[in-house]
C-alpha cells in the first residue's frame, strides 16, 4: 500500500462514506484556495469569516437533522417553512406578551416539538410517506406563517437577538484579540490531541494494527493548524466580534449529534433503519419510534433554526426559510449521504454544507449575480453526486481517489463493490 | 474423451479483492455439450469465477485468459458475455416481483414492432419458451403470486430469450424443495441434449454427483482438480475430500443427548395471512421444546413453518388470531420483537440478504445488532467492547474475512450466514430458531454449524431447526414435527425418524397420534 493510501486509510477509516468525505475535504479547500486567490485574499479575512459562520449556521444545523432523516430513508421538504412558522409564532409571542428571551427561545422549541410530533405521527404511526407528509407541511406552514403574521415582518427585541446576531463578550486583559474565542480554541486544541491519543489507546485495546506515529503527527499537526488559524481569525476581527453564538451553538450540536449517531445506541438503530428496515425490525429495533424520532428531532432543528434567522435579521418576515431545505438536503447529499438511506455522517454533511456555503459566499464576494450562484450551485451538486455514483459503478470508493488514480502505479482499480451493484447500489432514484 | 477444443478455457485467472485474494492462477475447462460443476466451500472463490466469465467483474479487473469458441474474449460487461450467448443466474434471482412473467422475460430486451413494445409477439414468445423449461403458469401471472421453483423456471426461460450457449447456475436449487429441484435437474439433462453447455455451482453434493459430467473443484482461490464423473467414478465423499483436503468421516458430529424438561410450549397456535383474510397459515398449532434439546419441522415448501416461526418471533408475520405461548410454565406475551428477544427467543431467518442483514454494515456492528445493550451503557456503545465481542465469533465461527471491520456485503454466501448465527448466539437465547440454516452452506461449515447447535444444546438451550433437507432433521434432531399447509400432523422421535415416514407426514392432512 502507497503512504498516500496508508494516511488516506489512516486518517478516515477507510470505509466508503469515509473515503468519500477525504475527497469533500479535499474539495473543501481546494474551494476555500481559490476563493482566496480570486477575491484577492478576501474570503479568509475575519470579517469575512465570521459573516460566513452567522449566515450560514443555520443551514448546517438543518443539515445535521436532515442528515439523521435521510440516512433513516426519508426526506424532509417542511424544514424551510418550519422553521419560518416557528420565527413568526415566536415573534408574535414576544410582542404580545413579552416573553424574555430564554422564555421564547423554550416556546419556539416546544412549537417544532409540536410540529414533530405531527409530521412524524404521520410518517412513522400512518406510514404515509415522508415526502408528501413534509410537501403537504411545507405549504401547511408557510400558510401558516403568512395567517399568523397577515404576511407581513415582525421585529423581536434586542434580547432575542443574540442566538442569531451576538458575539462572545470581552472580558479579560487586553490581548488585541477576544479572549473568550482564545479559550475555545485552546480548549478544542488540548480536546483534538486528547482524542488522537484516546483513539491510539482504543486501537490497542482492540489489539489492532496500530496507527503509525507519524500519521497520528500529520493529522494531530493539521487539525491543531487549522484550528489555530481560525481561532485567531475569528479573534482577531473588529473587536467586539467574536465567533459567533450562533457558530457555538453549531459547534455544540455537531459534537453532540455525532457522538449519537456514532456511539449509541439509538443512532445504530437510524443506520439499521435506513440500511435494511426490516432486517432491523427482526433485530428488536422499533421502527416506528425511530421513524418518529428522526421527524420530530428535525422539526425541532429546523424550529431553533428558524430562531437563530429571525434574530439575526431582527424580524420574522413571509419569507424566511425559502428554499432552506433544498440548501441542506443538498449539503447531506454533497456530504456523502446515500439517496436510499442507511449511509451518511454528521462530518461529512457539515463538510458539504460548508462547500456550498464558501461558494456562495466566494461567488459572492466576486460581485457573481444570484442567478449564476444558484446555477453554479446546481452543477456542483449534481456533480459531486454523479462522480460519486460513478465511482460506485466502477468500484472505487472516493472521489479523490480516482483524481489520483492516473498518477499512481499500482495495481488495477478495485472492483470491490461491482458485485455489489445490483443488490446495494445506491444509485439515485427518485421517490 | 472427445479431443474436440473445449467451449471454454479460463486459464491463470487471478482476481484479488482489497485484502484478499479471490482467485489465484485458477484455470477451468468446460467442453462443449458437457455439465460442469464447480465445488468448493464456501468463499472458495466459485461466484467469483463466474462472475469474471460473465462480465460482472470486467476486464481489466482480473488477470489470466479467458478462450471462449475457440476465440479469446474479454468482457467489459454482462451484456457483453451474454451477446456471445454466456447467460449467467444468479443465487438472488433478478426478477421483478410486481410484473407478469412476459415482462420480466423481455426486461431489457422487448421486442419491438414500429417503436412500441410488441406484446403480442411477446406473449406468443413466452408460451413458447415457458413450455421449453416446463413451466405451467399464465403469462400474465405476477411474480410475486409464483413459487421459488417457478421463480428460478422465470430465470431460465429469460436467459433462453437471449439464445443461450452456456448457462451458467450458482446455486440454482438452494432454496427449492426436493420436487422442483428434480425438475430443474431434468431440464439441464434436456438442455445437455438439446447441446447447451451448462456449468452450475451447488452445495448439494447429491446432485452434482448424479448431474455432472465433470467437477472442478476449487479450494481458497485454488484449483484443486478436475474430475471426469466417467472416468474416475466420483461419489460424493470424492468430492467432499477434493472440497476440504481431507476425509470427512461423518456428516454430524457425535452428541449424546442430555434432554431436560419442557420449558417451551405453544398451544393452539393460530395465525391468518396478512392480506387474504380467509387464509389461514397457522392452524391450531401446539408443540413443545425441552431443554437442551434439538427439535426439527419438516415440510414442503409454503407449508407455513416460516410463517409459524416469525409469528412466533414477536407476531413478525401474518395477523394473529389465538393462541398462547408458555415458557418455564408461565405464560409469556410476544406482542413485538423485543419481546421476544427479551424472554429469550431468536429467530434466524431462511432469508438473510433480504430480511437477516443489513448489507450496508460492517461485520462486528451486524453481530452485535441484535443486543446492543449488552455491550453498551446508558445507552452509549463500547466500541472496545464490541471489537472483541465480534472477533470472538469470527474466531470461534471460522468467519472467513480479514479483519471484524469488514463489510459483510463482502463476503461469500456462507460466512453470511455465519454472521447472522452469531448475530443471534450473541443475544443469548434459551429457544434458538433456525431456519433453512445451512442452505447455501458448504460441507465443511456445514459440520461446523451441526457443532454449534448441538453445543447450544448441550447448554440446555432449545434449539429449532426448520429444514427442507429431510437428512439433515433425521442426523441432527431429537424430534421432528411435520407441518402440512399450516397443521402440525405428525411428532416423531428421533428413533422412527426415518425418510418415508416424514414424507407421509409431510403431505397428509391426517394428524398421526403422538407416540
Ligand atoms: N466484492 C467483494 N469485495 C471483497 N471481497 C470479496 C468480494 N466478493 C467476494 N469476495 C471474497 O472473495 C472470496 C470468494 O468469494 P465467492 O463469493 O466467490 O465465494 P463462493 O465460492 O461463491 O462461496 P459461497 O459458496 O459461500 O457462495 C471470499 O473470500 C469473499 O469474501
Ligand atoms: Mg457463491
Amino acid at each position: 500500500m502507497s503512504r498516500y493510501q496508508d494516511l488516506k486509510k489512516n486518517l478516515f477509516g477507510g470505509t466508503t462514506s469515509n473515503a468519500r468525505q477525504f475527497g469533500m475535504i479535499f474539495t473543501l479547500v481546494a474551494i476555500v484556495l481559490l476563493f482566496q486567490v480570486l477575491t484577492n485574499g478576501l474570503t479568509l479575512t475575519s470579517g469575512n469569516l465570521i459573516a460566513v459562520v452567522s449566515q450560514y449556521s443555520y443551514i448546517l444545523i438543518l443539515a445535521i437533522g436532515m442528515l439523521m432523516v435521510i440516512v433513516a430513508g426519508h426526506i424532509d421538504l417542511s424544514v424551510g417553512s418550519v422553521a419560518a412558522f416557528t420565527g413568526i409564532v415566536v415573534a408574535k409571542a414576544i410582542q404580545q406578551f413579552d416573553l424574555p428571551w430564554p422564555a421564547a427561545v423554550a416556546f419556539g422549541l416546544l412549537v417544532g416539538v409540536v410540529i414533530g410530533a405531527w409530521q412524524g405521527f404521520w410518517v412513522a404511526y400512518v406510514g404515509v410517506p415522508a415526502f408528501i407528509v413534509t410537501l403537504a407541511g411545507m405549504l401547511l406552514f408557510r400558510g401558516g406563517n403568512q395567517f399568523i403574521g397577515n404576511a407581513d415582518t415582525v421585529p423581536v427585541p434586542q434580547g432575542f437577538r443574540t442566538i442569531g446576531a451576538g458575539f462572545l463578550p470581552e472580558v479579560g486583559p487586553d490581548t488585541g484579540y477576544n479572549n473568550l474565542t482564545l479559550l475555545l480554541g485552546l480548549a478544542a486544541c488540548v480536546a483534538v490531541v486528547w482524542r488522537e491519543w484516546r483513539a491510539r489507546q482504543v486501537r490497542q485495546e482492540m489489539s489492532a494494527e496500530p496507527t503509525p506515529m507519524w500519521v497520528s503527527g500529520v493529522r494531530l499537526a493539521v487539525m491543531v493548524g487549522v484550528i489555530v488559524f481560525a481561532t485567531l481569525r475569528f479573534a482577531g476581527g473588529r473587536v467586539g466580534t467574536s465567533l459567533p453564538v450562533s457558530g457555538i451553538i453549531l459547534a455544540v450540536l455537531v459534537l453532540a449529534y455525532s457522538f449519537y449517531t456514532r456511539n449509541t445506541i439509538g443512532g445504530r438503530h437510524i443506520y439499521a433503519v435506513g440500511g435494511n428496515a426490516r432486517a432491523a425490525e427482526l433485530s428488536g429495533v422499533k421502527l416506528q419510534r425511530v421513524n418518529f424520532f428522526v421527524m420530530m428531532n428535525m422539526s425541532v432543528l429546523a424550529a431553533l433554526a428558524g430562531m437563530i434567522f429571525v434574530a439575526r435579521s431582527a424580524a420574522s418576515g413571509p419569507q424566511d426559510g425559502l428554499s432552506w431545505e433544498l440548501d441542506a438536503i443538498a449539503a447531506v447529499f454533497i456530504g456523502g449521504a446515500a439517496v436510499s438511506g442507511g449511509l451518511g455522517t454528521i462530518s461529512g454533511s457539515i463538510i458539504g454544507g460548508l462547500v456550498m456555503a464558501l461558494l456562495n459566499n466566494g461567488l459572492q464576494l466576486m460581485g457573481v449575480g444570484s442567478d449564476l450562484v444558484q446555477i453554479i450551485k446546481g452543477l456542483v451538486l449534481l456533480l459531486a453526486v454523479a462522480l460519486d455514483v460513478y465511482n460506485k459503478s466502477q468500484g472505487r470508493f472516493s472521489v479523490i481517489g480516482s483524481i489520483m488514480r492516473p498518477f499512481r502505479r499500482e495495481g488495477p482499480p478495485v472492483a470491490a463493490q461491482a458485485e455489489s451493484r445490483d443488490e446495494t447500489d445506491k444509485a439515485p432514484a427518485v421517490g | 474423451m472427445n479431443d474436440a477444443p473445449p467451449l471454454l478455457q479460463m486459464s491463470s485467472i487471478t482476481k484479488t479483492f482489497p485484502g484478499v485474494t479471490a482467485l489465484a492462477d485458477v484455470n477451468l475447462v468446460v467442453r462443449t455439450g458437457e455439465i460442469h460443476a464447480i465445488c468448493g466451500e464456501n468463499g472458495a472463490g466459485k461466484s467469483t469465477l463466474m462472475k469474471i466469465l460473465s462480465g460482472v467483474h470486467p476486464y481489466g479487473t482480473y488477470s489470466g485468459d479467458i478462450v471462449y469458441q475457440g476465440e479469446q474474449v474479454r468482457f467489459g460487461d454482462i451484456r457483453a458475455s451474454e451477446h456471445a450467448g454466456i447467460v449467467i443466474i444468479h443465487q438472488e434471482l433478478a426478477l421483478v416481483p410486481g410484473m407478469s412473467i412476459t415482462e420480466n422475460i423481455f426486461l431489457g430486451n422487448e421486442p419491438r414492432r414500429r417503436g412500441a413494445i410488441d406484446w403480442k409477439g411477446a406473449r406468443r414468445r413466452v408460451v413458447e419458451l415457458m413450455e421449453q423449461v416446463g413451466l405451467k403458469e399464465d403469462p400474465d401471472t405476477l411474480i410475486k403470486d409464483i413459487g421459488v421453483g417457478k421463480q428460478q423456471l422465470v430465470e431460465i426461460a429469460k436467459a433462453f430469450a437471449k439464445d443461450v450457449r452456456l448457462l451458467i447456475l450458482d446455486e440454482p436449487t438452494a432454496a427449492l424443495n426436493e420436487a422442483d429441484s428434480r425438475h430443474l435437474l431434468d431440464l439441464l439433462r434436456e438442455f445437455k441434449r438439446q447441446g447447451i453447455t451448462s456449468i452450475i455451482i451447488s452445495h448439494k453434493l447429491n446432485e452434482i454427483e448424479a448431474i455432472a459430467d465433470s467437477i472442478t473443484i476449487l479450494r481458497d482461490g485454488r484449483t484443486i482438480e478436475t474430475l471426469d464423473v466417467r472416468v474416475d467414478g466420483v461419489n460424493e465423499d470424492r468430492i467432499v475430500r477434493g472440497m476440504v483436503g481431507r476425509e470427512l468421516s461423518s456428516r454430524f458430529p457425535d452428541r449424546t443427548p442430555a434432554i431436560g424438561e419442557v420449558f417451551f410450549e405453544v398451544r393452539d397456535w393460530t395465525v391468518r395471512h396478512p392480506i387474504s383474510t380467509e387464509r389461514l397459515v397457522c392452524k391450531n398449532s401446539s408443540f413443545n421444546v425441552r431443554r437442551g434439546e434439538i427439535v426439527g419441522f419438516a415440510g414442503l415448501m409454503g407449508a407455513g413453518r416460516t410463517e409459524l416461526a416469525m409469528s412466533l418471533f414477536g407476531r413478525s408475520y401474518g395477523v394473529w388470531l389465538g393462541g398462547h405461548v408458555y415458557k418455564d410454565g408461565k405464560e409469556i406475551q410476544l406482542k413485538s420483537v423485543a419481546d421476544a428477544i427479551k424472554h429469550g427467543l431468536a429467530y434466524v431467518s431462511e432469508d438473510r440478504k433480504a430480511i437477516g442483514l443489513n448489507l450496508l454494515d460492517d461485520i462486528k456492528s451486524s453481530i452485535v445488532a441484535a443486543k446492543l445493550s449488552k455491550i453498551s451503557r446508558h445507552g452509549v456503545i463500547d466500541q472496545v467492547k464490541e471489537h472483541r465481542v465480534a472477533e470472538e465469533y469470527r474466531n470461534s465461527l471460522r468467519v472467513k474475512a480479514p479483519t471484524v471491520d469488514e463489510g459483510v456485503i463482502k463476503l461469500s454466501g456462507g460466512n453470511q450466514q455465519k454472521v447472522v448465527l452469531a448475530k443471534w448466539m450473541f443475544t443469548d437465547p434459551d429457544l434458538l430458531i433456525l431456519d433453512e440454516p445451512t442452505r447455501g452452506i458448504d460441507v465443511g461449515a456445514k459440520y461446523e454449524i451441526y457443532g454449534i447447535i448441538q453445543r447450544l444444546a448441550e447448554q440446555g438451550k432449545g434449539v429449532i431447526v426448520i429444514s427442507s433437507e429431510l437428512p439433515e432433521l433425521i442426523g441432527l434432531c431429537d424430534r421432528v414435527y411435520t407441518v402440512f399447509e399450516g397443521t402440525i400432523t405428525g411428532n416423531v422421535p428421533r428413533r422412527d425418524a426415518d425418510p418415508e415416514l416424514l414424507m407421509k407426514q409431510m403431505t397428509s392432512t391426517k394428524k398421526m397420534p403422538t407416540p
